[in-house]
């Protein structure tokens, strides 16, 4: 017998209640802060770090879908993130003067994702046909790759047209020129367009996305893909394909961010996108729960706004960080505790 | 159950060794006052009484931390000083930014929500050219001690234009450090005629400084016979210095800091190549390198504003009070243009008749006029001026190392 559900035991049913709540989040979080933001409540330092903070989420989320729900270890999150920053940097640059502010932003976005995305496709192409952590190493490589690259780049336009050297900038620039990446210096000068309404607009649609493929037949795919590779092989499922497909959204939203990210501050230099950058997004995603997207939301959020709120404790706010991270890391992989934990959920359900 | 304590102990553990580490790091600096919240501000002016609030942020964690470190040191000394004077009075809260640019513009908002009133700006040129459109938004005047990067005060930095108007320098600017090399080398044949330059490819700094040595020795008809690059944490030099020697170069032109340029000067001694060496401030604090031996510094020139072992009362004094403050530890000249900063700061304020109940766009105002018409006596320079862009002009002073110590070389 079937029973006819309410909207919301639709909204809280298996399939649905993660996103409900995601969407939910969201949506509170959007609104509580733009009141306070409008009403000028808020304080600067928040302020300063809503954007950012959009960013990251993005950037987490789509790692989430890489090494939570597709399984594959990805080492190499901040590279993508700098290929979409600085292509955005420089779609913006070039566009300054023709398209106004909001559309010139969605147009950046657009192409860092774009552009991103056929990175992390050409990369796909070769490694994830291996089995094993070749993923991991190549998208470590990549990172560092990437960044070394952009450092010896430099772009820059005048009225002659777009010019682009390497290693050495030998051109001269005509009047009214100008760079729009200048190799270790990176990009400066750049117009801030970012918003907080764009970057969660961006949280927004990179939840669509991700929600949308885990639920699909194609997520159905990935995650059979990743729980065990000959079973999925053997019922048909091609996983080259399937791992590609979430590490190419992965990439992909991370370029997003990157873009969104550039167009957030005058300055921006690629050594900001090395290593470190790319494990403090897989932090994130880690100590949220892999494949678990309200994990990663909230501990992007929380972990990245905690040295900004310890900044009270001075010099020692990087020593309390760490501390906080391995405390979460011992208190979260307790068996006892999270037996417990589950015991309090199975009663309140009950 | 068992896991559990296991669990709790190592959560025991790792709360003790972080108060053990934080033990050690023996008391904390006092005088910078730190808040989240906007209501702080009320308490810590009330604390304070009319004191003008001065912010600032620099890299005080991470591996630039030794310059955000002098120059919170500095300017905590120099403000001190100067509210013992009695006339005007500062409180100074300063921020780490790590020497990134997102943790400065986060750093930045701190000290807005903290009551800043005028700003030491950032200590590092990246992150000062992020936080520099903000300063211009809000109309803070700001003043860095060792932002040097063009970009930090034009917002067009390689084009030199689009001044931001309120964000002042005290150190050189990298393009001027380039040029002055290169006129202090042309003046001075002997020297050496053959150039041969080793610069950090990846380092804003020195290759801004690289560019313009290049352009003015293009000028002056210098000749550079080799170019050679390094970056990252690179320590092995031999291919460059191979390369150098082979072009017969007889004056190595090092616009690097000094770790690197320590190593070079070793490795160059045991390939018995012997080119006079030509630094600029980077080089300062090459005598103070671990395991290295200062006689193969011997001979070395260096632009450079300030040297500690100056013979001037006013530097004698620093230094000393300097040392008391860091553990020994002798100030680089980002102290010194910090400790500066402040003094400046001081004499615009008492000239302009600033207080602390005006606000930020009519202080700025003030103190942009004030700057562009003072003279200004410190420790990194006589009669130092600043033009309406925010350039300061002093000037640069060449030294050479004899017997250990920075002595002044020929004019």
């Amino acid at each position: 017998m079937k029973e006819k559900k309410s909207i919301f035991g639709i909204l809280m049913d298996n399939r649905h209640r993660s996103r409900t709540i995601s969407y939910t989040m969201v949506a509170v979080a959007y609104i509580v802060l733009e009141i306070l933001l409008k009403t000028g409540n808020l304080s600067s330092l928040f302020t300063g770090l809503l954007v950012p903070a959009t960013c990251y989420l993005v950037a987490a989320i789509g790692l989430n879908l890489n090494v939570g729900v597709s399984g594959e270890l990805n080492l190499g999150q901040a590279g993508f993130m700098a290929v979409g920053a600085f292509s955005g940097v420089c779609v913006s640059g070039l566009l300054k003067a023709s398209v106004p502010a909001i559309p010139r932003l969605i147009l950046a976005i657009i192409v860092g994702m774009l552009l991103t995305a056929f990175v992390g496709f050409l990369i796909g192409i070769p490694v994830l046909k291996l089995q094993g952590d070749y993923l991991a190493i190549v998208t470590l490589a990549f990172g560092q790759i990437v960044m070394n690259l952009i450092m010896n780049l430099y772009v820059a336009f005048d009225s002659t047209g777009l010019k682009v050297a390497f290693v050495e900038n030998n051109f001269e620039l005509q009047p009214g020129g100008k760079y729009l990446i200048n190799g270790p210096m990176g990009a400066t000068g750049t117009e801030r367009i970012a918003n907080f309404t764009a970057g969660t607009i961006l949280v927004v649609f990179a939840l669509i996305v991700v929600y949308n493929l885990i639920y699909s037949r194609n997520g159905r795919a990935i995650m059979a893909a990743r729980d065990n590779r000959i079973a999925a092989e053997s019922i048909g499922i091609n996983i080259a394909k399937t791992k590609m497909m979430a590490f190419v959204v992965s990439a992909a939203l991370a370029g997003a961010a990157g873009a969104l990210y550039g167009l957030n501050y005058s300055t921006m230099v690629a050594s900001k996108f090395d290593y470190n950058t790319s494990i403090l997004i897989l932090v994130y995603v880690v100590l949220g729960g892999l494949g678990n997207i309200n994990g990663t939301l909230i501990s992007t959020v929380v972990l990245f706004l905690l040295p900004q709120l310890l900044r009270g404790l001075q010099d020692y706010r990087m020593l309390i960080y760490a501390v906080i991270l391995i405390v979460i890391m011992l208190v979260t992989n307790n068996e006892f505790l999270r037996t417990k934990a589950s015991a309090f959920r199975r009663k309140k359900k009950a | 159950m068992k896991k559990f304590w296991k669990t709790t102990l190592a959560v025991a553990m790792t709360a003790c060794m972080a108060m053990s580490l934080a033990a050690c790091g023996g008391s904390a600096s006092s005088s910078s006052t730190s808040s989240d919240a906007p209501a702080a501000e009320a308490e810590s002016g009330a604390a304070e009484g009319g004191a003008i609030k001065i912010g600032g942020s620099g890299p005080l964690t991470g591996p630039a931390a030794v310059y955000g470190n002098a120059v919170k040191i500095a300017a905590e000394m120099a403000v001190e000083e100067v509210n013992a004077k009695g006339g005007v009075q500062f409180s100074l809260q300063f921020e780490d930014d790590k020497h990134d640019a997102e943790e400065a513009a986060t750093a930045y908002g701190t000290l807005k929500d903290g009551g800043m009133q005028i700003s030491l700006g950032a200590v590092t040129s990246a992150p000062g050219a992020a936080v520099s459109p903000l300063y211009q938004e809000d109309q803070t005047f700001a003043i860095t001690p060792s932002g040097s990067s063009p970009s930090v005060i034009y917002a067009d930095g390689e084009g030199m234009t689009g001044a931001y108007g309120n964000v002042f320098q005290m150190c050189f600017s990298d393009p001027n450090q380039g040029s002055g090399s290169a006129t202090y080398i042309a003046a001075h044949p002997d020297l050496g005629s053959k150039i041969a330059v080793i610069y950090k490819n990846d380092d804003p700094y020195s290759k801004g400084i690289f560019d313009t040595f290049k352009a003015q020795a293009a000028t002056e008809g210098l000749e550079i016979v080799y170019e050679g690059t390094f970056k990252g944490e690179e320590s092995d030099f031999n291919v460059q210095l191979g390369d150098a020697q082979a072009a017969g170069a007889d004056l190595l032109f090092l616009p690097i800091y000094y770790t690197p340029a320590s190593q070079i000067l070793t490795q160059a001694d045991k390939m018995g190549y012997k080119p006079t060496v030509f630094g600029v401030d980077g080089m300062d604090g090459i005598l103070g390198v671990e395991g290295f031996d200062t006689a193969l510094a011997e001979g070395v020139y260096l632009l450079t504003p300030f040297v500690a072992n100056a013979e001037d009362e006013l530097t004698k004094t620093f230094v000393e009070n300097y040392k008391a403050r860091a553990n020994g530890e002798v100030p680089n000249q980002f102290a010194a243009d910090a400790y500066d900063c402040i003094y400046a700061l001081a004499q615009a304020c008492e000239a302009a008749g600033i207080t602390s109940d005006m606000s930020n766009a009519d202080i700025c105002a003030a103190m942009v006029e004030q700057f562009t018409t003072m003279t200004f006596n410190g420790l990194t320079g006589s009669d130092m001026t600043w033009n309406e862009n925010g350039e300061v002009t002093k000037a640069p002073k060449a030294m050479i190392i004899e017997n250990g110590e920075y002595v002044p070389a020929a004019e």
